[in-house]
């Protein structure tokens, strides 16, 4: 069966583009392909800087002839009728149609269509332009002579050619002939910008990847990034250099050359004194190479890189890796400067006197002063919550309020949360907003913090999501708190919450953090305090999730949490005790029981049945009531009692001491006494057995 | 070739060497516009003849100034003044890359000795209310060009496209030169006594430019320049306004000088650091108001392809 070869070639596709356009090429082409009536037996899709490439296998030769009846009316049926049928059948005149006969129905029409099948040739020209058309580009532009009309080619960057070959491997390919605002379809493609620039023929895919190799153009982007990998770490082993790798970076470089050639490239040591995450972004940010350490551990950052080059230079790459060592350096120079200049006074520091004494700043230290520009600046948070000034001051004064509540000391919570978003006001951060948080750790440990403090200006953007790290350090924990809270209740007040898939301030994730801190740290939060009743079933939606996630049953979980619940470790804490309690025999028996009792109390209250407000000792008469009622007394107080000292464990314990008197009652009473003062009364200790276990959770909710 | 010439010994000899490449490829070899400017795309050459149907192929320096980006010649890559080889084509020819990287050739950069790319680089500028496609292209891992498919300029959609070129000079003769201070570049290719460097032209302006734009230039002045330059680009687009259909706007030029004197101011108050965050957004729009007014007054000129008479 025939082979289908296609290849569209244009200047550089920006890397992070490559792999999905050429994902969606194949798809697109497969899914025309049969949709004409076409099968195949295998594609696969190949991408450089400069081509998307298609390799369709087995492909069938022609779409198969498609016979069709449809049925239409009586012979004897109205004209109406007749002239129906023939419209939807597609017939100019009735005698077009064929008769058939039916025993019961009689003689009635039928239309004979049949479309005959197609050359899968005829089928790719129609389609493929058709997809380069309509091709989903991020972003796409229009070019040359042809952009002077409405409605030109749009592109992601210039299209130069389209090979398309088509045809069995025992014979010689076709070219599919189409054509493109201009581009016509053939079997021409180009090597190596440099190394090849000329032209050559392909006939199908194997040739033409291997006539591609050989004009040093490595179609398959995974040999170009196994290539690179293993190209650098055996680079730097030989130099005594262990490779840091980044699999990002690894395949954003692969996009990026045809023929990558390995290079290693070097900068002064002195550089090594800023700090290793600011190198590791500048030379991977800017220069798209990788950084490495030495073999032997001694330092976090060897002074030597890899780069990526994509040619064969005639020199081996002397002139190719010492340019780039000359960038690497001036950008280094750049970030030292940065880096430097954050730890040294701003200028006009006597404008900045108001907004310091606002925060209680001092003036003396660096990060200060930044602090007091984000507040003169009035730089803005979001347009309908205000400045970022006010809202390290709402977050300052919550920090304070938490730090006796999660074990910080409230006057190192507020200078941490006071200083926490000054490092945005920093060179290096404002040339790497991602090292936020990391360097107000780095300056403020500079200018003499406390730990704490510097550990919470890092880690209170954490955690940032459900794999991330939890703080650990009170101090953090209060400020992380602090944080996430007043972004929630914020994004609340403006009413902009997460809807379906759209979550664009991370509002689920900060929600998810206040819940795993107060977990996974053993943290009571009265969140009520802050949280109005919507936020807090927001929270309890993510406490849902994350214990599921942890393989909680959900039904406990429902069970145990009451809309007012804002105390999540000690939701949790009751879900434990719960799942303990029910897989015990007093537990199940129990909760066989209290089922019982709240149906037939919701049987009754449906009915309009009377309750008596409360049991009446004096109307009890089977001694199994009596004895269930002394039960039911002791149980609800003991568990109560227990759950006042947070004792989930002893609140079961104690309930389970019901399971007896329980299962005797329905044995032994009739609830349905004629007396309908019995009647009542034995239907309040019904609910009061539903009170006791009330206590503790839900249980109409737990399934079983 | 003497070395004054010689585009990897000297900086006049590299512009010359472009000048000659870019004519003899059909290109209009024009000067410098005579106003500050943030970069070559401000140039009428540019900004204004992108639009139109007109076929337009030009090339020129142009000294861009860059208020904020001055380090009192402290710093050996970073000038307030500098210069752009802007080239300009429109319609962009098929073989735009090859021509680029001919030029490139032109001056000494072996393409199997260098390692040149074409790294992704969506050019947008806000104030002119312009984007494009293109790359960065690197040269050894330093980006040398900027190379751009207009697909909008002043607001308005590009038809036909028309490809930017812009050469950063300075870090592309430091590349060829072999030299890593912007202020040793040998200027006029000249060694021994009558060498001239790019310090000996331009160090002592950088220092005083940058005192200028960091320290004394007279915010409150310059605020009543950009509101008086955005006032006299719209007078003027009103006074040139065609009377009648048919007519063409006559005051296009002038109008845009306005603009491109308002864009200056704002990128000086910007160094002098009187323009907040959020003000700084709406000079933006300002500008761009004043730049999408020009453009549109433009496609009524002749030189923007109106096919109308003057009054």
């Amino acid at each position: 069966m025939p082979d289908l070869l296609l290849e569209l070639r244009s200047e550089e596709i920006p890397a992070r583009m490559q792999r999905k356009a050429a994902g969606d090429l194949r798809k697109m082409v497969t899914d025309g392909l049969v949709e004409a009536g076409l099968t195949y037996e295998a594609a696969r899709e190949y991408w450089t800087p400069r081509r998307l490439a298609l390799d369709v296998r087995g492909v069938t030769a022609r779409s198969r002839d498609v016979h069709e009846e449809i049925k239409g009316p009586s012979t004897s049926a109205p004209e109406q009728a007749v002239q129906g049928f023939l419209r939807k059948a597609g017939l100019s005149d009735i005698s077009q149609a064929h008769i058939h006969s039916d025993p019961k129905k009689g003689d009635f029409y039928v239309a004979h269509l049949s479309k005959p099948g197609r050359a899968a040739e005829d089928i790719i020209a129609e389609l493929i332009p058709a997809i380069i058309r309509s091709f989903p580009w991020p972003k796409s532009m229009r070019w040359g002579k042809a952009s002077a009309k409405p409605g030109a080619l749009r592109w992601v960057r210039p299209l130069q050619s389209i090979v398309c070959t088509f045809g069995p491997e025992t014979e010689e390919p076709v070219v599919v002939e189409f054509e493109v605002d201009g581009i016509r379809s053939g079997n021409i493609t180009y090597g190596h910008r440099f190394h090849a620039p000329q032209g050559f023929s392909v006939r199908r895919f194997d040739d033409y990847a291997a006539r591609l190799e050989a004009a040093k153009v490595i179609l398959d982007a995974e040999r170009r990034k196994e290539i690179i990998r293993s190209d650098a770490s055996n680079l730097a082993f030989a130099n005594g250099l262990e490779l840091i790798e980044d699999e990002g970076l690894l395949e954003e470089v692969s996009g990026l050359v045809e023929w990558p050639v390995v290079l290693m490239g070097t900068f002064e040591k002195e550089f090594l004194t800023i700090p290793a995450e600011v190198i590791r972004l500048t030379i991977r940010a800017n220069q798209k190479c990788f950084v490495t350490r030495p073999a032997d551990g001694q330092a976090e950052l060897s002074n030597h890189f890899m780069l990526t080059s994509n040619i064969e230079a005639t020199d081996a790459g002397v002139e190719i890796a010492h340019g780039n060592g000359k960038v690497v350096r001036s950008r280094l120079s750049d970030a030292l400067y940065f880096w430097q200049t954050d730890q040294h006074d701003l200028p006009d520091l006597d404008t900045l006197k108001e907004p310091a004494a606002k925060f209680g700043l001092d003036l003396a230290k660096p990060l200060d002063q930044r602090m007091a520009r984000l507040e003169k600046l009035g730089v803005t948070f979001h347009a309908k919550i205000g400045t970022q000034g006010e809202r390290v001051a709402r977050i300052a004064k919550l920090a304070e309020e938490l730090a006796p509540l999660v074990g910080a000391d409230p006057m190192l919570a507020h200078r941490a949360a006071v200083l926490a978003k000054a490092d945005l006001q920093t060179e290096v951060v404002g040339e790497f907003p991602e090292l936020q948080g990391v360097m107000g750790r780095k300056y403020a440990l500079l200018q003499g913090e406390h730990e704490s403090v510097a550990t919470a200006l890092e880690d209170h953007y954490k955690p940032q999501g459900p794999s991330d790290r939890v703080p650990s350090d009170p101090v953090a924990i209060a400020v992380a708190l602090a944080d996430k809270l007043d972004t929630l209740v914020a994004f609340w007040a403006i009413d902009e919450k997460p809807t379906g898939s759209k979550d664009p301030y991370a509002l689920r994730r900060a929600a998810l953090g206040v819940v795993r801190m107060a977990l996974e740290n053993d943290k009571r939060l009265p969140l009520r305090r802050w949280a109005d009743a919507d936020l807090l079933s927001f929270f309890h939606d993510r406490l849902k999730v994350y214990l599921r996630d942890q393989g909680a049953r959900h039904d406990l979980i429902d069970a145990v949490i009451s809309p007012q619940a804002d105390d999540l470790l000690a939701i949790v804490r009751r879900v434990e005790a719960l799942g303990a309690f029910l897989d015990s025999e007093d537990g199940k028996n129990l909760l066989a029981g209290t089922k019982r009792a709240a149906n037939i109390l919701a049987a009754e209250e449906k009915k309009g049945t009377r309750v008596a407000d409360a049991v009446d000792s004096s109307l009890l008469q089977e001694e199994a009531e009596k004895k269930l009622f002394v039960a039911v007394n002791q149980a609800e107080s003991e568990a109560g009692q227990a759950i006042q000292n947070e004792d989930y464990s002893g609140a079961m314990r104690a309930l389970s001491a019901l399971r007896e008197p329980v299962d005797s009652f329905f044995e032994a009473v009739l609830v349905n006494d004629p007396d309908e003062n019995v009647r009542a009364n034995r239907l309040a200790l019904l609910s009061r057995i539903r009170a006791a276990t009330d206590q503790v959770a839900d249980f109409s909710k737990i399934a079983g | 070739m003497s070395d004054a010439m010689n585009p990897a010994r000297s900086f006049q000899g590299l512009i010359l060497t472009l000048h000659a490449y870019w004519a003899a490829r059909g290109c209009v070899i024009l000067q410098p516009y005579d106003m500050e400017v943030g970069a070559g795309t401000f140039h009428p050459a540019t900004t204004l003849r992108a639009l139109g149907p007109k076929p337009w192929n030009a090339a020129y320096v142009q000294p861009s100034r860059r208020p904020k980006d001055g380090r009192y010649g402290e710093n050996p890559n970073r000038l307030q003044h500098y210069y752009q080889y802007q080239v300009i084509l429109k319609p962009n020819p098929s073989n735009l890359q090859e021509l680029y990287l001919g030029s490139l050739e032109a001056i000494g950069i072996d393409p199997l000795l260098h390692d040149i790319r074409f790294v992704e680089d969506d050019w947008e500028s806000p104030t002119l209310g312009a984007w494009g496609l293109g790359w960065e292209c690197w040269c050894d891992g330093m980006e040398v060009s900027q190379f751009t498919y207009f697909q909008q300029v002043c607001g308005i959609e590009c038809a036909p496209v028309a490809g930017e070129l812009t050469y950063g000079l300075e870090r592309l003769a430091m590349y060829v030169q072999g030299v890593d201070n912007v202020y040793d570049l040998n200027f006029n290719g000249i060694e021994g006594e009558g060498k001239v460097t790019y310090g000996d032209v331009f160090l002592q302006a950088e220092q005083e430019y940058s005192r200028h734009n960091f320290e004394f230039a007279n915010t409150k002045t310059l605020l009543q320049h950009f509101v008086d330059a955005e006032a006299e680009c719209r007078d003027l687009l009103k006074a040139g306004a065609p009377a009648a259909d048919g007519q063409i706007h006559r005051l296009v030029f002038p109008a845009y000088d306005q603009c491109i004197k308002a864009s200056h101011i704002f990128n000086l108050l910007d160094a002098r650091g009187v323009i907040s965050v959020t003000e700084r957004q709406s000079y933006i729009l300002r500008v761009r108001e004043l730049a999408k007014a020009c453009g549109e007054a433009f496609l009524l000129t002749e030189a923007g392809g109106a096919t109308r008479s003057a009054a």
